[in-house]
């Protein structure tokens, strides 16, 4: 089985974001730089793929500037085969990187392709989407189960719907699942994969080489900060007096019970 | 400009999001179509929607979408809006939404814009605002290619109320295409739960909660005003509580009309998820927890005493009302 883990680079959830003076991006410089954490979870449910599998390898794939290296390096480390980075260091929407990815799953033959439900910067979770539908292949989003059939043409995946309901999605291979928290816990890279991952040769695209042409299909910008919250009142008293008078204020003043 | 809206239902009732973007094309001074898609059998919904002010709703109609499925929506509205000229594709951002929208979009070669918080409609070009960074930042979309497709956050705009008048109602055949991955069974929640992203009070418990059985605590004065409960990360994490119910960052980025944090000190990526509530109030003991910086109301206090007491207060306000 030719598994792909879908990963992307992200400011770290304690990152402070700072907008840049034209507003056209955030401050990019000092960030801590970490795998998307939906993307961990995509990274452990390959690897298990493979170990219930008792066969095939794992491809973790990446779009951006050289610093996503060390994503791969880190998915290599915790267990992952191959990896493949597709270098550019434009900004790029989401159309992009799904076509670049795409292209990828063609050319190496992927069969299932894992990735996070959603990357924490951007918040669009719609890369899944985009590729699974410029490869052609069924897809299924927020899995917190994946069940592969014995003949391993398909598989069974649960997905987390709203108000707790779930439902059994049945779909055949080649397809794209993009994972949730919960789905299993990610591994820690062990030390002999960490120098494995130092030596390990990483294959490169360029968009051109995967014949991504056109620009942007969304013009972005006015980057802006959200008003600060500032701090209201405290309640002083007992605490059967503090919640009279919050319920007292809820209703008489904020007006929202 | 030619909006068109989808539609979400779910047994027989139109979904609040819908109208709530529909009220805001509204205002924008933009009429759009409605979509709605099923199996048949939506007529009352139609009519309900069309008293609110669209040119039209169109019905769907396919057995084959008597369930959802990702490529069943995506096919089907592709079909249909390719051949209607449209410039705008919206929908809400609810697990439905967020799940098919992606795949139109990629199947009209567009750019897309998810969980939008503003909508600006000028000429025929539309412009949306969407948070980043869980909501840390926002910032401006245009889209460089018809149709514009995206998806707009529940509870941010208020829903479009009666027009009077009642929109023309017509029903064409789905063109369903080739749907692969099908739902083989549905398992439903053993308890009703409000979902946290459509819900207007939530209340939140953190680790001080201690484990999950006292979450019941929160369950309970959650009940009394149909809240939805929530969790903080170090909860989730500590094993109190599910993913499903997590707030922030790696969670759900939630802005209900109140928000009621219990024993959460307010970590940045927590705060993130919540900061768009309209009305924060923190329980905590420590008084120099952080969340008391963004709370318009604290009480520094013991949550396992201040909630139930809350939850009394509250049933004594329902009965009266």
């Amino acid at each position: 089985m030719n598994i792909f883990v879908m990963l992307k680079q992200v400011p770290d959830t304690e990152t402070k974001i700072k907008v840049t003076a034209d507003k056209s991006n955030i401050e990019k410089n000092d960030i801590k730089w970490i795998i998307n954490p939906y993307d961990e979870f995509a990274i452990e449910e390959a690897l298990k793929t493979k170990e219930r599998l008792k066969e095939g390898t794992v491809t973790a794939v990446t779009v951006g500037p050289d610093r996503t290296v060390e994503a791969l390096r880190t998915a290599v480390a915790m267990g992952a085969d191959n990896a493949i980075h597709v270098k550019t260091d434009d900004v790029v929407d989401t159309f992009q990187v799904a076509k670049a990815l795409s292209e990828v799953l063609k050319k190496e033959s992927a069969q299932i392709v894992f990735t996070g439900k959603q990357a924490i910067d951007d918040d669009q979770a719609a890369t899944f989407g985009f590729v699974s539908e410029l490869v052609d292949w069924p897809s299924a989003s927020v899995i917190v189960k994946v069940e592969i059939a014995p003949d391993k043409k398909s598989l069974k995946a649960e997905r987390d719907v709203e108000g707790g309901t779930r439902h059994i999605i049945e779909m055949p291979i080649p397809c794209v699942l993009a994972v949730d928290k919960g789905i299993n816990t990610p591994r820690y890279a062990s030390l002999p994969g960490i120098m494995k991952a130092k030596k390990k040769e990483i294959k490169v695209y360029s968009f051109a080489d995967l014949g991504v042409t056109g620009g942007p299909t969304v013009k972005e910008s006015d980057y802006q900060l959200p008003p600060e919250r500032s701090a209201g009142k405290k309640i002083t008293g007992d605490a059967a007096t503090q919640v009279k008078e919050l319920v007292r204020m809820l209703r008489e003043e904020a007006k929202v019970i | 400009m030619s909006v068109f809206l989808v539609g979400e239902h779910k047994e027989g009732q139109l979904k609040r999001v819908t109208l709530e973007i529909l009220g805001e094309l509204l205002k924008q001074g933009t009429t759009p179509t409605v979509v709605l898609l099923g199996k048949g059998g939506m007529d009352s919904i139609a009519a309900d929607i069309a008293k609110k002010g669209p040119t039209k709703v169109v019905c769907l109609e396919n057995a084959a979408l008597e369930t959802y499925s990702t490529e069943g929506y995506a096919n089907s509205l592709y079909a249909f809006l390719s051949k209607q000229g449209a410039t705008a594709v919206v929908a809400g951002a609810t697990s439905q939404g967020k799940d098919f929208m992606p795949r139109l979009a990629a199947k009209f070669q567009s750019g897309f814009a998810a969980d939008c918080t503003e909508i600006k409609v000028v000429g025929d070009k539309v412009t949306v605002r969407r948070p980043v960074y869980a909501g840390k930042c926002t910032k401006a979309v245009e889209f460089l290619k018809s149709p514009a497709v995206f998806t707009v956050r529940p509870n941010v705009f208020p829903p479009a109320p009666d027009k009077g008048a009642s929109a023309a109602v017509e029903k064409a055949a789905a063109e369903v295409g080739n749907i692969r991955a099908k739902i083989a069974q549905v398992i439903a929640s053993t308890v009703k739960k409000v979902e946290l992203t459509e819900a207007d009070v939530i209340i939140s418990g953190g680790r001080s909660l201690k484990n999950a059985e006292n979450f019941k605590i929160l369950q309970d004065c959650a009940n009394v005003i149909g809240a939805a409960v929530g969790a903080s990360r170090a909860a989730v994490d500590a094993g109190y509580a599910p993913h499903d119910m997590q707030v922030g960052q790696t969670g759900k980025t939630v802005s209900p009309k109140l928000y009621i944090a219990c024993g959460i000190s307010g970590a940045i990526q927590h705060l993130a998820g919540m900061r768009t509530s309209k009305v924060i109030v923190a329980i905590n003991k420590d008084p120099e927890a952080p969340i008391f910086q963004k709370a318009d109301y604290g009480i520094v206090g013991d949550l396992f005493e201040v909630v139930p007491l809350l939850t009394e207060e509250l049933k004594k306000l329902k009965a009266q009302s």
